[in-house]
């Protein structure tokens, strides 16, 4: 796990309580997200068939990951002999042990990179800096976090957490003596891309992500709107990708459907603005590219999820469609989730991932089940009941008072005598409704609600009495 | 004993206030554990609808709870239980249909039933519900198709908000019904941009996260300023619940109704029994 992630040692209604008092925050969040879900609805609609186009995507990747290992060893053949290096990681450690080792073996000392989750989520940047080599994000949004030593709060867009002003303090004292920032997006922008620049220049390495790697020609997809991820790939002698195990399709037949709704899905674009297509290091008489090109596959707990119910998560294509939708990711942003992966697929994922960590098992409380994630997935990943699954999962392990408390009741209301005096009970304690709040469950809702009061007559006493 | 209207008792005595092509359809309303306990005028206005529409209303006996509380906290088991008991007493009926004035019980019974008895391995009750889910309908849902049955309806005039519960929306897919109701009784339904977004309810996360629930419902009443509309119309008690608890609490001069009750109050001011 990363250091800058708060999941450990906290609580997620700790976390969310904090993050709603936030109103910068949730402005951001708000205006992003409703951007980008708009975008999707509109760009979408630019096809002649999006639910077709969703339902073919969706037998794609169940028919990959119905087969994974196979395509994963074709993949992994097909871009050694283009001459990439490959890597296996069975898990994070042994990721950055990777990277780190090519590092030290390749002399590189000026790193840059682009946005990448899967290296998010195994903390390479602190790994690379423990091992004393200097590293520098690229993406933009990226580029900001590090600056303020914040970790990213969206799958596709970062930073969308901070406003301009709060970008531009950021970036002010990264501009030379006497030059003053203003809060300009598009000036914002340029100043970081001319001081980027030179660290493009610079770099003896470059880490990137990997979309989607496409088994049958050994490449590998790098999508992105900045032109970052090109020049990570291109302009230092080594190129490092690290791509989660499932990040891969068989043909590129697949890849064409899941590129279509990839960035449409997520930015609301019809193709974002780079799609880099990578089939191995430069070749003779190529002018521009690395000399040495590596590919570190990681897993780190995902070929567990094989074969169960939890395969479903694999089939994201991390557009982030769902956090856009999610009705409590837009109140309390990406933070508060405690881990790399937030919204809805973060609150599936995160337990699934980050098990070593018995705060994670909270995380799909995080969702009122209101199912918008589930409209808005591009590839029908039924996020609803794999939360529940995953709330059953807890429930197995809850303590014996939470056990109890449930038992007790669905004792009292499996039987319609104990029902209905219940119900009975709580019109006779109206006067104590008061009183009540004062109880964990009900103190909870009326810090921020009025208590609804029982009837002084339930339906059913009415409805007895013959008056109806 | 469960109590069923008689003829005299649906509206039929005055032949004018029921059109001549009515079919007697028998209903059976599941009231659920909100509306019994807390909102009973909700139940009372259902079958004041119901039986406008000449339908003959029963209220089985015995019925409880849908477990939906147990079953969205990950307690299948305990859900299963407290399920079996309205399950069983619903699946006795032989009524055409089975009413739930809450879009949500609704689609617990429909949709998750099947699914829960399948979990905790009580195959018999899944085929059971799978059964009986053809037959249940949420209120609003069977009220508009049939609306000509309703008759004359008396406008009062009114401007609502209409909130679209999630479960309606997404599982149930009826996002008509309720509009072409308001419609009828005469009601202006205003403009909300946030109709469609969750209230923040989401049953017991109310109070697992309830800085983020409050936060949920004030976004959504904040939406409604603009219009300057009092009033939020929806079909699931819970629902209505936490906005207008949320609204009470933060002194929003905001009042909620089931829309069983907006139809309700828009009856022709006669003999209903």
């Amino acid at each position: 796990m990363s250091g800058g992630f708060t999941l450990a040692g906290t609580s997620l209604r700790s976390r969310t309580a904090e993050a709603t008092t936030d109103d910068r925050l949730r402005a951001s969040v708000a205006k992003a997200v409703d951007r980008f879900a708009g975008g999707r609805v509109d760009t979408l609609a630019t096809l002649d068939d999006p639910d077709a186009l969703r339902a073919a995507a969706r037998r794609v990747r169940q028919d990959v990951l119905a087969e994974l290992p196979r395509i994963v060893e074709r993949f992994a053949d097909n871009a050694a002999a283009a001459g990439v290096i490959v890597h296996w990681a069975l898990d994070g450690q042994a990721a950055n042990d990777i990277v780190t080792e090519i590092i030290r073996a390749t002399g590189a000392t000026s790193i840059v990179k682009g946005k990448s989750m899967a290296t998010e989520e195994i903390g390479l940047n602190e790994a690379i800096e423990r091992a004393g080599a200097r590293v520098v994000e690229t993406d933009l949004g990226e580029w900001i976090l590090q600056l303020a030593g914040q970790t990213p709060s969206h799958i596709i867009a970062p930073a969308v957490h901070l406003d301009r002003d709060q970008i531009r303090d950021i970036l002010q004292p990264e501009a030379a003596e006497g030059e003053v920032l203003d809060n300009d997006p598009e000036r914002l922008a340029a100043f970081a891309r001319r001081t980027l620049r030179g660290e493009f220049l610079a770099a003896d390495l470059g880490i990137t992500g990997c979309n989607m790697a496409v088994a049958e020609s050994g490449s590998f997809v790098l999508i992105e709107n900045e032109g970052n991820g090109r020049l990570s790939s291109t302009l230092p002698r080594v190129h490092v990708a690290v791509m989660g195990v499932e990040r891969i399709v068989e043909t590129w037949d697949q890849a064409d459907l899941i590129l279509n709704l990839l960035a449409r899905s997520g930015t609301g674009q019809h193709l974002s603005t780079y799609t880099n297509i990578i089939t191995g290091p430069r070749r003779e008489g190529e002018v521009d590219g690395p000399d040495e090109v590596h590919v570190v596959i990681l897993d780190n707990g995902r070929s567990e999820l094989l074969g169960t119910e939890f395969e479903e998560a694999l089939n994201c294509i991390r557009c982030g469609a769902c956090l856009n939708v999610c009705p409590v990711y837009r109140q309390v942003g990406g933070h508060a989730y405690g881990w790399v992966y937030s919204g809805p697929i973060g609150a599936v994922l995160t337990p699934l991932l980050a098990g070593e960590h018995p705060e994670a098992a909270e995380l799909p409380v995080a969702s009122t089940l209101c199912g918008a994630c589930m409209d808005a997935c591009p590839v029908s990943i039924p996020l609803q009941d794999l939360l529940l699954s995953l709330r059953r999962q807890k429930a197995m392990t809850a303590d014996k008072i939470e056990k109890g408390a449930w038992r007790a009741w669905s004792h009292a209301w499996s039987r319609p005598v104990t029902f209905r005096a219940s119900l009975r009970a709580a019109a006779l304690g109206r006067p104590l409704t008061r009183l009540a709040s004062s109880l964990p469950g009900l103190g909870a809702w009326a810090d921020g609600r009025g208590v609804p009061v029982p009837a002084a007559r339930t339906f059913t006493e009415r409805w007895k009495s013959g008056e109806l | 004993m469960a109590q069923t209207g008689g003829v005299e008792r649906t509206g039929a005595r005055d032949p004018a206030t029921r059109p001549a092509t009515v079919t007697r359809v028998r209903v059976s309303l599941f009231v659920t554990c909100l509306v019994d306990g807390f909102q009973p005028e909700v139940g009372v206005a259902a079958v004041k609808v119901l039986r406008r529409m000449g339908a003959e209303v029963s209220v089985p006996e015995g019925q409880t709870c849908c477990g939906q509380p147990a079953w969205n906290s990950g307690f299948a088991r305990d859900a299963a239980r407290v399920a079996a008991t309205s399950l069983d007493v619903l699946a006795a009926t032989d009524t055409d249909a089975v009413i739930v004035p809450a879009g949500s019980c609704a689609t617990m019974v429909k949709v998750f039933w099947p699914e829960m008895f399948e979990v905790v391995g009580d195959h018999r009750r899944a085929a059971a519900a799978r059964e009986l889910g053809a037959r249940v309908r949420e209120f609003s849902d069977f009220v508009a198709e049939h609306a000509e049955q309703l008759g004359e309806l008396v406008p009062h005039g009114e401007t609502v908000a209409y909130h679209h519960s999630c479960h309606m929306l997404r599982e149930l897919d009826i996002t008509e019904a309720a509009g072409t109701l308001l419609t009828a009784a005469g009601c202006e339904t205003v403009d909300w941009p946030q109709d469609q977004r969750c209230c923040g309810f989401g049953g017991l996360f109310s109070m697992k996260l309830p800085e983020t629930s409050v936060a949920m419902a004030d976004e959504k009443l904040d939406g409604l300023s603009s219009s300057g509309c009092t009033e939020v119309v929806g079909c699931d008690t819970s629902c209505l619940m936490q906005l207008c608890g949320r609204a009470d609490h933060t002194g929003r001069p905001i009042r909620t109704r089931h829309l069983a009750e907006v139809l309700a109050a828009a009856l022709p001011d006669e003999p209903t029994r």
